[in-house]
């Protein structure tokens, strides 16, 4: 009796009631789908999360102003979000004397050496939503204009894929250049090279210099439709001489971070007259620090997503345990005469135990084609991203399920006396 | 020396259940079977032939008493060793036949075979042998449900006797048969008996018992006649009878 007979016993046993096998397949398959599919829901939200902040640039923190939120409040590099808290620095108790909004001279003073020397770039940053752009008979509403200085291309990590950046004699002479994002681009131009033609931003004339690299779009929101002009350019044409929306600031590098922020904090606490216990009026977004706490958030739903379906895992495992016993149960008389014949305990054992393993094998690997088909489409606006290991795990578990839950009927088929067994009606 | 007993019952009993309601089935059973012989175990219902014959099958134990199968004590004998018995010395023929359902009959006649580790190929060749045997070559691929009692209890034959066992148990082979099958059955036992086979048949129809060449008669448990109807060594008394 090798095992290859007892593989084919086993697969004429599960054969000889084929719908009792597939619901039992079923529940298991189900399990085994929603392990990896939930896992990979959760792995595919994380790392769409964590590139949303990514592209906020390297070594990067954003101050915004916690008042009215002059100038346009959009995040600095298309990410706005429910985590702003996670990293920044803001309290909202305590006395607060007058809030002042952040101006150019704030940046101003961050960019001094002697205050920050932290600090590699300072970009200050205002937004216009939704202007209207049109080229010859194309028209495109741009989600976000921004206005700001050539540094901000590197700080929140923007590069130019045609044409150039504007440099800083455009700032000066406050020139109508722009940077357009490829979504701006597609909407405007199609298959023309836009650059060097000329685009209508509500109204005002701007040259297209350049266009940014595509990004992609972020889930919250399409991260290329969006404009990049000298700062003084968009706030005469579009935002006017108000407060900034944001200041961009470049750490010297990813070991500085935490000290550049701590002297934008002591350089802006004592220019808006910030003091002891005082709520400030601005709030600095750290990239690491959010990505920490995000991470850990992402990992938190990821493990519960994981145990809810490790939940089904299990009641799929205790419907093979319930088949079995049901099959051993209505085939003992089958048993007695195998035993009867000569049938030792070991190939009764094998085959009970060859039909869970099967039955939990065959719906496992159902269980992880359905689940790579379906990591296949977007589920609720999160590319799914099958984690290898979470494969491994789901099925070599739907294993273990069915040996473990099938190894009490099979001892118990196994163990019947052959005359009890063949008495058994 | 002459080859072992095939049977070697020694004053075997059994007890069913305790105290009050203790049935005693066997009292005391004392049988010598020599191999080659052809023997009939009569009684009326109730009168633990079946009993008799599950302990004589390995099937179950005894309360008391010494058994030797073909010369192996049986009671000494692990789970292993008595599955390797069953395959081995024993071939059985039930009343309700046994076959198992949804497998062919080539199927359910090979099945002793590969308990018994033979190969796939060899295990056809035999198989297929012993469907012929039987009168059933043509019906080797049909399944229980699909084959009359006479033919489910012939390739139940064919299965008992596709291992060449020492001894060949019947217990009312013909119990579920009509006629024209009985006399089938009947026919083969005498073939096997002839090309000497050991056969032990329980019946409680003397025209069964007829055919064997000695009669073993059960009441209450104990043996109260054996007679020997004609000798071991010879064919058995209804051989020409059947053939005709
Ligand atoms: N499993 C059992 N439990 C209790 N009593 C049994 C059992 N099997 C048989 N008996 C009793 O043992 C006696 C002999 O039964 P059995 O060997 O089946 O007789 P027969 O086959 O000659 O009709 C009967 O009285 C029967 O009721
Ligand atoms: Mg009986």
């Amino acid at each position: 009796m090798n095992t290859l007979e007892v593989l084919r016993f086993a697969v004429r046993g599960l054969m000889a009631n084929k719908m009792r096998s597939t619901l039992t397949t079923l529940g298991i398959l189900i399990g085994v789908a929603a392990v990896i599919l939930l896992v990979a829901v959760g792995e595919g939200a994380s790392q769409q999360i964590q590139g949303n902040i990514q592209r906020l640039g390297a070594n990067s923190l954003t101050v915004s102003s916690t008042t009215s939120g002059g100038g346009g409040g959009g995040g600095g590099g298309g990410f706005a979000g429910p985590f702003g808290g996670g990293g920044g620095q803001q309290q909202n108790s305590g006395p607060r004397t007058q809030a002042k909004d952040l101006t150019v001279d704030d940046a101003r003073a961050l960019a001094d050496r002697a205050n920050a020397p932290s600090v590699k770039s300072v970009s200050p940053v205002v937004t216009a939503q939704n202007q209207t752009a049109t080229y010859e008979g194309a028209s495109h509403a741009v989600q976000q204009v921004v206005g700001t200085y050539p540094s901000y291309f590197e700080a929140s990590n923007k590069p130019v894929a045609q044409g150039t950046y504007f440099f800083n004699e455009d700032v000066l002479a406050a020139r109508k250049v722009i940077v357009i994002g490829q979504t701006v681009a597609e909407n405007l131009f199609g298959q023309v090279n836009p650059v060097g033609k000329q685009i209508n931003v509500t109204g005002v004339p701007f040259t297209v210099v350049g266009v940014l690299k595509e990004s992609g779009s972020s889930g919250f929101q399409d991260g290329d439709d969006l404009a990049i002009a000298p700062l003084p350019a968009v706030q005469q044409s579009l935002t006017g001489f108000g407060p900034l929306g944001q200041i961009v600031v470049q750490a010297t590098s990813a070991d500085t971070v935490d000290v550049a922020q701590d002297e934008i904090t002591q350089v802006l606490n004592q220019r808006h007259g910030i003091t002891g216990t005082a709520a400030a009026d601005y709030r600095i977004l750290n990239q690491a620090t959010l990505q920490e706490t995000v991470g850990a958030a992402i990992g938190t739903f990821t493990v519960l997503l994981g145990a809810v379906a490790a939940i089904s895992l299990l009641v799929g495992g205790i419907g093979i345990t319930n088949i079995m016993l049901v099959t051993v149960t209505e085939r003992t008389r089958e048993i007695g005469i195998r035993k009867a014949i000569g049938a030792p305990r070991s190939a009764i054992l094998g085959q009970f135990l060859a039909e869970a393993t099967m039955l939990s094998l065959f719906g496992g690997l159902l269980g992880v084609t359905v689940a790579v088909i379906g990591a296949q489409f977007t589920i609720a606006g999160i590319t799914p991203s099958v984690v290898p290991s979470s494969v491994a795990l789901a099925l070599g578990v739907s294993v273990a399920i069915g040996l473990f839950f099938g190894s009490y009927p099979a001892n118990r088929a196994a163990k019947l006396r052959p005359i009890e067994a063949l008495r058994f009606e | 020396m002459s080859a072992p007993l095939v049977l070697d019952v020694q004053d075997v009993r059994k007890v069913y259940g305790q105290g009050e309601t203790a049935v005693h089935a066997l009292r005391g059973i004392t049988l010598a079977v020599e191999p080659g012989d052809y023997v009939a175990i009569m009684g009326a219902s109730g009168s633990g032939k079946s009993t008799l014959m599950n302990i004589i099958g390995c099937l179950d134990v005894p309360s008391s008493g010494a058994y030797r199968l073909d010369g192996t004590d049986v009671g000494v004998l692990d789970d292993v060793r008595l599955a390797i018995v069953r395959n081995r010395k024993i071939g059985f023929v039930f009343q309700s036949f046994n076959l198992i359902p949804r497998m062919s009959a080539l199927m359910n006649v090979e099945l002793p075979l590969a308990y018994g580790g033979v190969k796939a190929g060899e295990r056809r060749k035999r198989a297929l042998a012993a469907l012929e045997r039987v009168g059933l070559a043509d019906r080797v691929h049909h399944q229980p449900n699909e084959l009359s009692g006479g033919q489910q209890q012939r390739v139940a034959i064919a299965r008992s006797l596709v291992n060449a066992p020492t001894l060949l148990l019947a217990d009312e082979p013909t119990g579920a048969l009509d006629s024209t099958s009985t006399r089938d059955v009947l026919g083969i036992f005498d073939q096997l008996s002839l090309g000497g086979r050991t056969i032990v048949v329980i019946t409680h129809e003397s025209d069964v018992a007829a055919h064997a060449k000695r009669v073993v008669r059960l009441m209450d448990g104990q043996i109260i006649a054996d007679i020997r109807q004609s000798p071991v060594s010879g064919p058995p008394p209804r051989l020409e009878e059947v053939s005709l």
